[in-house]
């Protein structure tokens, strides 16, 4: 369990004094992947940083497993590090050092027997699927093995909290939903609870189960991922969302329902009054799956795409194909 | 002055001399830069450490006093000319050696010029360490020490292997110069000769010695920094 609360803190650089983080209070459980996302500069890396003390808060506290990190004296911070690891944008793996050396890292800081350390080495790199690269140099890596690696080395000491900063930042789409999904395995197989810094809402919505989204320093949402990219409240969240449009919807819809794509165009208020006016009027309960809605010289246009259960499906197509300003067609595949 | 240096007399006086002192001076030349060179290292390569460790975000920081006092030592070691330097460290090599001549001699005002110089390469070449992997170390609980002895000094080994061969090749020049001041090897038998005895063609002889010790220093050292460094494969 982390428990972060009234965290704040503020940068000095000359006679400037930059607010990174303000009055942050969020707690993440046991088991989450928890996903930490907002616009470059809003304090993302920041805020990790103070997880495991790498940067000092100003003001607050912060709890990791009923430990106050900001009390503890060096030795036990480092003590306590080992048991928070972290991974990395830029990977920072050893470059004079071959792959296995590189995992076996944090257990010689821990004085761990080499033979042991290596053994326990081999056991990581079978489970970051690269066993073959024990005695290649990182140089000789790809990215996405490089990564691999350092996921590797974060698990040499048994921790009980992953910290990743933007760590599929620098790879191809493809390449990060292999460490997503090696991420996810983690989670599960481990029991490994993992923050995922990130400025990608696909990262999140691929591998989180909670969200906090963070702006100018302060949590302006938190919650469970579904909830709050189905309904995002904060311009912040809503401007992570939208973009991207309807990339997510088929991610986002639970499975026994179907989902219906509402085409708006020219209505002056879209969202409540359809869902709230069909639930009254037709009796139809229908989710909002996501909403993207631009505004075009003046007027609204946008979709909406709702999840409605199969027996009301009939009924709800009935009542939207009488409202006015919108289509409205039946959708089953998004690719 | 130049004419001649291919007659027939001054040929076999070179050659004389080749026969008897050159080979000595080889030697005295090679083990006095190596040696220098390794004390210096010894005394330089800490301080080096120390001068990135120590500032105030450094992994292990040190009160800023002794920051200044290191960076001034160093910046006035390195700003003496070198023959002065050695004049003023004699008294010192009486103290350590026993005597102010002689190829033992020279070692010590050699250390003292080269260590300033030594921290000072040491220095650039941590400093080459991307920052982020000093904090991915302390990320995963490493003391100052390790970090140091783990990180900082394997992750920059070409880099400093390769200013170590600018250094000893610097050393070389500097101990040539040493035979000014009664140090012994290729350098005393190029100012003996041609300066006293003006028998250009031997000086000209330990003059193409020194440059081929420098060739050889060199090319061993950018092969070895090549060789060792991981980035590159
Ligand atoms: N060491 C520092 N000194 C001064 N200001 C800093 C420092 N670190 C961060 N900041 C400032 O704090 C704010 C938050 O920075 P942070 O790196 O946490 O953002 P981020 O959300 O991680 O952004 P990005 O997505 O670009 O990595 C920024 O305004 C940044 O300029
Ligand atoms: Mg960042």
């Amino acid at each position: 369990m982390i428990k972060i609360e009234h965290l704040s803190k503020n940068f000095k650089v000359g006679n400037m004094d930059i607010e990174a983080l303000n009055d942050i209070n969020l707690e993440i459980n046991d088991g989450d992947i928890y996903g930490i996302i907002g616009m470059s500069g809003a304090g993302k890396s920041t805020l990790v940083r103070c997880i495991n003390m790498l940067e000092r808060p100003t003001d607050g506290r912060i709890e990791v497993n009923g430990l106050d990190m900001g009390n503890l004296s060096d030795k036990e911070l480092r003590a306590a590090r080992r048991d928070i690891t972290m991974i990395f944008q830029a990977f920072n793996l050893l470059k004079q050092r071959n792959c296995l050396k590189n995992v076996c890292f944090p257990m010689e800081l821990d004085g761990v027997p080499k033979a042991e350390a290596e053994k326990k080495a081999k056991e990581l790199l079978e489970i970051v699927g690269l066993p073959e690269k024990a005695k290649s140099y990182p140089a000789q890596l790809s990215g996405g093995q490089q990564q691999r690696i350092a996921i590797a080395r974060a698990l040499a000491t048994n921790p009980k909290v992953l910290l990743c900063d933007e760590a599929t930042s620098a790879l191809d789409p493809k390449t990060t939903h292999q460490i997503l999904k090696l991420l996810k395995e983690i989670n599960q197989k481990m029991g490994i609870t993992i923050v995922i810094i990130t400025h990608q809402m696909s990262v999140v919505q691929e591998a989180c189960n909670r969200v906090a989204i963070l702006d100018g320093g302060r949590v302006v949402e938190e919650g469970n991922v579904s909830e709050v990219f189905s309904n995002p409240k904060s311009d912040a969240a809503k401007r992570l969302v939208m973009p991207d449009g309807e990339r997510y919807q088929k991610w986002l819809g639970a499975s026994s329902e179907r989902r219906l794509r509402v085409v708006f165009q020219n209505v002056q208020n879209i969202e409540k009054p359809l869902v709230a006016s069909m639930a009254v009027e037709a009796g139809v309960i229908a989710t909002v799956l996501s909403a993207d809605i631009q505004k075009l010289v003046g007027d609204k246009a946008g979709t909406m795409l709702l999840g409605v259960s199969d027996e009301q499906f009939d009924s709800a197509m009935k009542y939207l194909k009488t409202y006015e300003g919108i289509t409205v067609k039946e959708v089953e595949d998004f690719v | 002055m130049y004419s001649g240096i291919f007659s027939a007399e001054a040929l076999a006086e070179a050659l004389e001399c080749i026969k008897t002192e050159i080979p000595f001076a080889i030697w005295e030349t090679f083990y006095v830069t190596i040696a220098a060179t390794a004390l210096a290292i010894i005394i330089g390569l800490p301080l080096g450490v120390l001068l990135v460790a120590g500032e105030k975000n450094g992994v292990a920081p040190l009160p800023s006093w002794v920051m200044t006092v290191l960076n001034v030592v160093i910046n006035l070691l390195r700003s003496v000319p070198f023959l002065i330097l050695m004049i003023m460290a004699l008294p010192l090599s009486r103290l350590v050696v026993g005597t102010t001549v002689g190829t033992k001699a020279t070692i010590v005002p050699l250390v003292v010029a080269a260590f300033p110089y030594i921290a000072r390469l040491v220095e650039s070449s941590i400093r080459e360490i991307d920052p982020n992997i000093i904090e991915a170390a302390q990320s995963m609980g490493a003391t100052p020490f390790q970090i140091i002895a783990k990180v900082m000094i394997p992750e920059s080994v070409p880099s400093l292997i390769n200013n170590g061969t600018i250094a000893l090749t610097t050393i070389l020049g500097y101990n040539a110069m040493a035979g000014i001041l009664g140090g012994g090897g290729l350098g005393k038998i190029a100012i003996n000769y041609g300066y006293y005895r003006y028998q250009y063609t031997t000086m000209y002889v330990a003059v193409i010695l020194i440059v081929i010790m420098v060739i050889i220093f060199q090319t061993i050292g950018t092969k070895a920094t090549i060789k060792c460094d991981k980035r590159l494969k």
